[in-house]
C-alpha cells in the first residue's frame, strides 16, 4: 500500500501500522453501554490503532445539552408538520448523538456538507434554527448563508455534496489553510456514484475530508442488506487507500472521541477518513411515509433501548455531572429553541412574488426582466379586479 | 384559478358508467397486465417492491409476481438505468422507476449516451425494449428537486419516445404501448394527476389492448380531447386539465376553444395538432416547463411553419417561468393556470 509521506507522518504520530490505520475496528468502537455504564477499555471494541480517550466531562455535559436541544428539535418540527406549519422535516429522532458530535467535532472555520436529514447537526453549528428551517417551510431552498457558519445547503440529491465538500477541502489546502471538511451521508447514499467518486478524489488529492456516514439502517424502505455485501460501510474505505472506522452510532461519549480523531488526523494531512456511525432512524423517512409497511415494532422498540439520550443521561447523572438543577436548566434551554421555532414558524412569511426572479443570475437577463415585468402586471390586475368587486 | 381537482371531477362527471379509477390505479394495472402477458416485463427501482414505490405506483406488483419481477436496487439511478439496458439486451423488458424527476439525472448519461442510441449505434442490431418511468412536474407543493419538468431534455435526445399521459385511460393505454414498444420510453407520469380520477373501464381498456385486432394507437396521436371553432390550445401532461379548464371558462365568454392533448411528445403529431391549427386559426401553447428551449418552443416552431397562412395571430405560449422551480410557497404564481392562458387567448388578435 501506498501512502503519501505527509499521511504517513501524520500516522505515525499515532504509533499505528498502515494496516491497523486502514482497516476499521471488527466490531464497533463503543464506550457507554447501552445502560449508560462506562464499558472497561478492553471492551471498547478497540484494536491496535483504534484507541480512543474519553472526551472531558465538561465536553460530554455539553454535549449532551445539545442533545436535549437536539431531541426537542425533532419533536417540535415533527409537531409543525403535523400543525401544516412545514412541508416536510426529515427527523434525526434517534440519531441525535450523531448529529451533535458531527458539529462539535469540528473547529469555527472547518466546513460541514449535510444532507436533508441533518438539520440538528446544522443547528448545532450555530445556524439559526428558523432560518434553517426555511426549507422545509417551502418559502426558499435554503434560509442560511452557507459561508457565515461554513455549512454547505442541505442537500437533497443523495452524495452530491461530498464533492462539494471535496472541492471546498482542495480550495483550502491549496490556499495553505488548516480546514477540515466532514462531508455527510446516509448508507443508502452509499450506493452512488458520486459517493464513488468523492471518496476517490479525496483520496487521491489527499484531502483533510471527514466522510461522516450515519448508517440509521434504511434508506427510505430498503435495509442496509439490499445495498451492500461488503462487512461494514466503513470497509469502503480501505478501497481507496483512506481508513475507515465503526463507531456506535447512538453513543455520543465514542463518536466525539472517533470523529475528534479523525478530524485531528485529517488537519494533520493524514488524507481522508471514513467514519460509519452505526444507528437508526427511529421514525418514518418524512412525515409523507409509512414504516409499518416495511419494518416491524419489534425491530424499532429494540433501537429505542438503545437510545442515545437515555444512555448519556444515566452516565452522566452516575458520576454525578448532571444535577437537577442541570437538567433543568438544559430543558430550559431546549425549550427556549423549541419556542423560537414555534414562533419563527408558527406565522406565514411574508411573500414578494418578485423573489420568483431573483438570485437566478447574479445579474437578471433581459427575459426575466420581461418576465417579472408581466407577472407585476397580472398581479396588479388581479388586485384591481378584486378592489372592483 | 381552477384546481386540477375540479378539472378532473369535471371530467369523471362527463363520462357517467363504471367506478372511478385514479390514474395511479391505471398505471399500476397496466404494469400488472403487461407482466402477466409476457414473462419478460420486469420492475424494479428504488423502493418500489416492499414499500411499492414512494407513489405506491407498483404497489401489489411484488406480491403477485414475486421477488424476482419486481425488486428494489441498490440507490443509484445510473446503475438502474445501465443495468435495465443490459436486461433489455438480453431478451427482458425492463420497466423502472425514477423516484422523482431531478433523481433522474444521475442515469442521464446512460440515458442519452446509451439509451438513446444503442439501435442506431448498432445498425438496429439491437433493440431496448425498456421503459424509464418518470413521475415529474409541480402542484404538489413539493420541495425543491421533487418537481421538475425534464421533458425537454430527453425529448431532445434524438432515439427516445417520450410518452406523457394527461388522462386515466391514457395513462393504461400509453403505458401498456409503452412496455410493448421496441424502442426505449421515457415515461413522464405527471404527479400531481395520480391522484385524479376518471370513471374508466379498464377491463375494457385491457380488452382493447390484448385484443386480436390492433387496437387504436395512442402513439403518435394526439387527442382532441375538447372540441372547439375559435382557438386551439395545445397542451401535454400536467397542463392539460389547466387547458381544459380554461377552455370551459372562456366558452362562457362566447369563445369555442379546442384542446388538443399531445399524449406522446415523441413522436409527434403534427397531422391533428395541424388539422386543428387549420380550423381555428388561433393557438396558445400550454406547458408548465419553463419555456426557453423547451417543448413548448417546438411546438410552436412545428405550427408556425406548417400553418403560417392559417393563423390570424402568432401564436402564443403560456409556461412556466424561466426559473428554477420555485419552492412550494410560491408555485402558484409560476405555474400556467387559467387566468394566464385566458389572457392569452383574449390576445390572438380577435379584433381584426
Ligand atoms: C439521487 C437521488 N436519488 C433518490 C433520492 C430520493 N431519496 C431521498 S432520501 C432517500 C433515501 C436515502 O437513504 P439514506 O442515504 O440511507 O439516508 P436517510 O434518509 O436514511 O438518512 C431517497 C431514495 C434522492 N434524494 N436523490
Ligand atoms: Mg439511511
Amino acid at each position: 500500500m501506498t501512502i503519501p509521506a505527509e499521511a504517513q507522518a501524520a500516522i505515525t504520530r499515532f504509533g499505528i501500522s498502515i494496516e491497523d490505520y486502514m482497516l476499521p475496528v471488527h466490531g464497533q468502537i463503543q464506550i457507554l453501554a447501552e445502560d449508560g455504564t462506562m464499558l472497561p477499555e478492553d471492551r471498547r471494541g478497540s484494536s491496535p490503532g483504534h484507541q480512543y480517550p474519553v472526551p472531558t466531562d465538561r465536553e460530554l455535559l455539553e454535549a449532551y445539552r445539545r442533545l436535549v436541544i437536539g431531541r426537542r428539535v425533532n419533536d417540535q418540527n415533527s409537531a409543525l408538520v403535523r400543525q401544516g406549519r412545514l412541508a416536510v422535516y426529515p427527523s434525526s429522532h434517534g440519531q441525535e448523538a450523531c448529529q451533535v458530535a458531527a458539529a462539535l467535532a469540528l473547529r469555527e472555520g472547518d466546513w460541514m456538507f449535510p444532507t436533508y436529514r441533518d438539520s440538528v447537526a446544522v443547528m448545532t453549528r450555530g445556524v439559526d434554527p428558523v432560518e434553517a428551517m426555511t426549507l422545509f417551510r417551502g418559502d426558499w431552498h435554503g434560509g442560511y448563508d452557507p459561508h457565515a457558519h461554513h455549512v454547505g445547503i442541505q442537500s437533497t440529491p443523495l452524495t452530491t455534496q461530498l464533492l462539494h465538500g471535496v472541492g471546498v477541502a482542495h480550495a483550502a489546502k491549496l490556499r495553505g489553510e488548516d480546514t477540515v471538511v466532514l462531508a455527510m451521508c446516509g448508507d443508502g447514499a452509499t450506493s452512488e456514484g458520486d459517493f464513488h467518486e468523492a471518496l476517490n478524489f479525496a483520496a487521491v488529492f489527499n484531502l483533510p475530508v471527514v466522510f461522516f456516514v450515519q448508517n440509521n439502517q434504511y434508506a427510505i424502505s430498503v435495509p442496509l442488506a439490499h445495498q451492500t455485501v461488503a462487512p461494514s460501510l466503513a470497509h469502503k474505505a480501505v478501497g481507496y487507500g483512506m481508513a475507515g472506522e465503526r463507531v456506535d452510532g447512538n453513543d455520543i461519549v465514542a463518536l466525539l472521541a472517533v470523529l475528534d480523531r479523525a478530524v485531528t488526523l485529517a488537519r494533520a494531512g493524514s488524507g481522508p477518513l471514513l467514519v460509519e456511525a452505526n444507528t437508526y432512524r427511529m421514525q418514518a423517512h418524512t412525515n409523507a411515509d409509512d414504516a409499518t409497511r416495511y419494518r416491524n415494532d419489534a425491530e424499532v422498540q429494540a433501537w429505542a433501548a438503545k437510545d442515545p439520550l437515555n444512555r448519556m443521561r444515566h452516565y452522566l447523572r452516575s458520576t454525578g455531572v448532571l444535577t437537577d438543577d442541570v437538567e433543568t436548566a438544559f430543558a430550559g434551554d431546549a425549550e427556549d429553541i423549541a419556542q423560537q421555532l414555534r414562533e419563527g414558524l408558527g406565522s406565514d412569511p411574508t411573500l414578494d412574488p418578485q423573489d420568483l426572479f431573483r438570485h437566478v443570475f447574479t445579474e437578471p437577463t433581459p427575459q426575466l426582466r420581461e418576465q417579472a415585468a408581466l407577472l407585476a402586471d397580472e398581479l396588479a390586475r388581479d388586485e384591481l379586479s378584486r378592489e372592483e368587486h | 384559478m381552477s384546481t386540477v381537482a375540479e378539472a378532473a371531477a369535471a371530467r369523471a362527471a362527463a363520462t357517467a358508467g363504471p367506478d372511478p379509477v385514479t390514474f395511479a390505479k391505471a398505471l399500476t394495472t397496466a404494469m400488472a397486465d403487461a407482466m402477466r402477458a409476457d414473462d419478460g416485463v420486469i420492475v424494479f427501482g428504488e423502493d418500489v417492491a416492499k414499500l411499492g414505490g414512494v407513489f405506491r405506483i407498483t404497489d401489489g406488483l411484488m406480491a403477485e409476481f414475486g421477488d424476482q419481477r419486481c425488486f428494489d436496487t441498490p440507490l443509484a439511478e445510473s446503475g438502474i438505468v445501465g443495468m435495465a439496458l443490459g436486461m433489455a439486451m438480453n431478451g427482458m423488458r425492463p420497466v423502472v422507476e425514477m423516484q422523482f424527476d431531478a433523481f433522474a439525472y444521475p442515469a442521464f448519461e446512460q440515458i442519452a449516451s446509451h439509451v438513446a442510441k444503442m439501435h442506431n449505434r448498432t445498425r438496429g442490431r439491437v433493440t431496448l425494449p425498456m421503459v424509464i418511468r418518470v413521475p415529474y412536474a409541480g402542484g404538489i407543493g413539493g420541495v425543491e428537486h421533487h418537481c421538475d419538468s425534464s421533458e425537454a431534455y430527453y425529448a431532445h435526445t434524438p432515439g427516445l419516445k417520450v410518452f406523457t399521459p394527461s388522462s386515466v385511460a391514457d395513462a393504461y393505454r400509453l403505458l401498456r404501448e409503452a412496455i410493448a414498444s421496441d424502442d426505449p420510453v421515457v415515461f413522464m407520469e405527471p404527479k400531481k394527476l395520480y391522484w385524479s380520477k376518471d370513471a374508466v373501464d379498464l377491463e375494457a381498456l385491457r380488452r382493447d389492448f390484448d385484443g386480436a385486432e390492433a387496437a387504436e394507437r395512442a402513439e403518435g396521436r394526439a387527442a382532441v380531447v375538447r372540441p372547439g371553432t375559435d382557438a386551439t390550445i395545445i397542451a401535454y401532461g400536467p397542463a392539460v386539465p389547466p387547458a381544459l379548464a380554461a377552455a370551459e371558462a372562456a366558452s362562457a365568454e362566447g369563445r369555442s376553444v379546442e384542446v388538443v392533448d399531445l399524449r406522446t411528445i415523441v413522436p409527434f403529431d403534427d397531422e391533428t395538432v395541424c388539422e386543428s391549427v387549420r380550423k381555428t386559426g388561433r393557438v396558445v401553447v400550454v406547458a408548465e416547463a419553463q419555456g426557453f428551449a423547451s417543448v413548448a418552443s417546438e411546438i410552436t416552431a412545428r405550427v408556425q411553419e406548417r400553418c403560417f397562412h392559417s393563423l390570424a395571430a402568432p401564436v402564443r405560449r403560456v409556461t412556466g417561468f424561466d426559473i428554477p422551480f420555485p419552492p412550494p410557497k410560491f408555485e402558484h404564481w409560476h405555474l400556467p393556470g387559467v387566468d394566464r392562458i385566458l389572457d392569452a387567448l383574449d390576445e390572438l388578435q380577435w379584433e381584426d
